[in-house]
């Protein structure tokens, strides 16, 4: 199959979808410009022109309504952000109108809505360019968030969103943007609150979401020298979460690691330890294990923010946790150390 | 502006006299706690949601705020399913799910409500904007009021909306005071309208209470958005004359008086409107005690309608949600 890289898959969605679809249109700070948010929308730009691909004025919240009203009036806006951190200027917009119009009115309207929106890191992009802020809109009924963690899924979720009746959120990583996979040329449609299995073991389960499930996979590999066999689950969306495939995996495996590109604390991580503590407690032969933020903002700083990312290394060290394997974590060196496709500045 | 038939001018009367006398029956039936939900009445400001309403075409829209009952009436919203609602019912226009803050219908072009301070004002743009790429000539109205200019969204909505001169309708309504707070203590100028203008589209005043007024300045910004030639701000001076929220009157309270009180109640947009018609001709004092026997009777059917209502089964509590 053709390979594309991540931005590429992005940018074929987008106008795959408007291609079929005239509601759809895109707005957002920058997707016209000449680097149409890292060639995401510059292809959709240059097909099909300033009616339906525009710049706006850097008005976060009231363009997020903007889009919602547009949504009731029957057209279905894509609005891009070059980093989710911006979202936080649209909360009212998003938690007490987008998400809750449907219910609101009873089921008489819908808010066909796909938003877009950048996790960045590294860099020295320190605390406000750089967070990975999925919990915040899972939390809320009514929103779906999507992660994809490769091109094909970046395409076939994309294309998903744009479909549905309903407000999702796209949480792309920014290190995800120049990797390649393979990716189908029609258009096709990856379903929400789906987990991909990605690699099969039976020792243990690592349950994993956008970049993090590279990271999973490193370490996996890195264990496989010892003969443990480790299973990894690419969650592929926040909400809704497939807590089933985990739980499916880790009746077999009986140990999971949960790998979040977010927080530690009340995040999705921990939503998805408690389902498992729940939905399959007999089958756990250890705590389940977590590997995410700590509780700190992003430093700016290199020497910090190695010390504040973790990768292969600690999902690795946590894969042994639940092994009761002690010694040294595997040296598997992860996503930062292995390539240098992303050398900032944004 | 060509003077407005006879029956244009008792539609006026009819569609206030509907709103006052819903409103009148929540005062009556609210301690009955049949009605079990925050109501923000606006008797005393009719005048305002029907001057505007009268100036839209059925496929127009508008999006309003927590008080929202008379932008829903004046849209043409179903008396009936405005009372459901309110009650709690099944049958309400939300199926009881929205309430009297989120009034929603959306076939007479009434889009909703939210209940946090201009935050439909961007939806507002938003539906002219989707008419705008579509090539409709719909016309789309935020309802908000003096407090929904101290909100930064609101700025955004109107700078967007001028500058893709966007065929929208601005409409503060300008009750002057936020719950108990006068607008001296919230803004520096008395007027709203001259911010708009800094944001590059007309604005203008016009007495709220004066249903002919609204009126005339709502079909004049109206026809410049059908026309393509972009939004108007309207700031109608108005007053409420109950508590913020619920059935009471509150100048106990100290923070206005009974004198400002009363003022504003002998403008009292219906009567004011009843006056003229008398006057000129078009109504006599007989006709419209005919007419307000029979919006008495539309609004007692609709209590009827709601109590005798059932309620949502249990399981509509996980209905329409994504």
């Amino acid at each position: 199959m053709r390979e594309l890289k991540y931005r590429e898959a992005i940018d074929e969605a987008t106008r795959q979808a408007m291609a079929k679809d005239e509601r759809v249109f895109v707005l957002g700070v920058g997707v016209d410009d000449a680097k149409g948010i890292f060639g995401t929308t510059r292809g959709a730009t240059l097909e099909f022109g300033p009616n339906r691909v525009f710049d706006t004025p850097l008005s976060e919240a009231a363009l997020t309504g903007v889009a919602i009203g547009a949504a009731l009036r029957g057209l279905h806006p894509l609005l891009v952000h070059a980093r989710n951190d911006f979202l936080m200027l649209t909360m009212d917009q998003l938690v007490n109108n987008a998400a809750k119009w449907r219910y609101m009115s009873g089921g008489s309207m819908r808010v066909p809505l796909t938003i877009r929106a950048i996790i960045g890191r590294g860099w020295g992009q320190a605390a406000q360019h750089s967070q990975s802020l999925q919990a915040m809109f899972a939390h809320v009924p009514g929103l779906h968030v999507v992660m994809p963690a490769t091109p094909a899924d970046a395409k076939g979720l994309l294309l998903t969103a744009l479909t549905t009746e309903a407000p999702v959120i796209c949480l792309e990583h920014r290190w995800l943007y120049e990797k390649t996979g393979p990716v189908a040329e029609e258009a096709y449609y990856t379903p929400l609150g789906h987990a991909a299995v990605v690699r099969q073991g039976t020792h243990v389960t690592v349950a994993a979401m956008s970049l993090m499930v590279l990271e999973a996979l490193q370490a996996a590999e890195s264990l496989a020298a010892e003969s443990i066999a480790v299973e990894v689950i690419d969650l592929r969306t926040a909400r809704p979460l497939d807590s089933e495939t985990v739980c499916a995996s880790v009746a077999k495996t009986g140990r999971l690691v949960i790998a979040d590109t977010g927080w530690r604390s009340y995040g999705v991580s921990a939503e998805l330890a408690a389902r498992v503590g729940r939905e399959c407690f007999g089958d756990l032969r250890a705590p389940v294990e977590r590997v995410a933020l700590p509780d700190v903002p992003t430093p700016c700083t290199s020497a910090l923010e190695r010390a504040y990312y973790p990768g292969a290394a600690e999902i690795g060290a946590a894969i042994r946790a639940t092994l009761l394997v002690r010694g040294r974590a595997p040296a598997a060196p992860s996503v930062e150390a292995r390539g240098k496709e992303f050398s900032g500045p944004f | 502006m060509p003077p407005l038939a006879p029956e244009r001018l008792k539609a006026f009367y009819v569609q206030m006299t509907r709103i006052r006398r819903a409103e009148e029956a929540i005062v009556a039936r609210y301690p009955e706690q049949e009605i079990r939900c925050p109501t923000h009445l606006s008797i005393g400001q009719e005048a305002v949601a029907v001057g505007i309403c009268q100036a839209l075409s059925e496929q127009d829209v508008v999006l309003s705020g927590h008080r929202c009952h008379a932008h829903y009436l004046a849209k043409g919203g179903s008396l009936r399913r405005m009372f459901a609602e309110l009650y709690g019912k099944a049958t309400g226009c939300c199926g009881g799910k929205g309430g009297s803050m989120h009034l929603a219908s959306p076939e007479t072009g009434m889009l909703g409500a939210s209940a946090i301070v201009a935050g439909t004002v961007p939806i507002a743009v938003g539906a002219a904007l989707a008419a705008a790429l579509r090539g409709s000539d719909d016309v789309s109205v935020a309802f908000f009021g003096d407090a929904g200019i101290e909100q930064g969204v609101t700025h955004e909505s109107l700078a967007f909306a001028a500058l893709r001169r966007l065929p929208v309708v601005f409409v503060c309504e300008n009750n002057l005071y936020a719950t108990l707070t006068p607008l001296s203590k919230r803004q520096v100028s008395a007027d709203v309208w001259p911010r708009a203008v800094a944001h590059g589209l007309p604005g203008v005043s016009v007495d709220g209470n004066d249903v002919l007024a609204v009126y005339e300045a709502a079909a004049h910004a109206v026809a410049r958005a059908r026309a393509g030639d972009g939004p108007t701000f309207i700031e109608a001076k108005t007053y409420r004359w109950r508590e913020h929220v619920g059935p009471n009157f509150d100048v106990e309270l100290g923070y206005r008086t009974q004198a400002e009180l009363d003022a504003w109640m002998a403008r009292d947009p219906l009567l004011r409107h009843a006056r003229i018609l008398e006057t000129s001709g078009v109504l006599t004092a007989a006709e419209r005690l005919a007419l307000d026997r029979e919006v008495e009777a539309e609004v007692a059917d609709a209590v009827r309608f709601a109590k005798a209502s059932p309620f949502p089964e249990p399981a509509a509590l996980y209905a329409d949600v994504d």
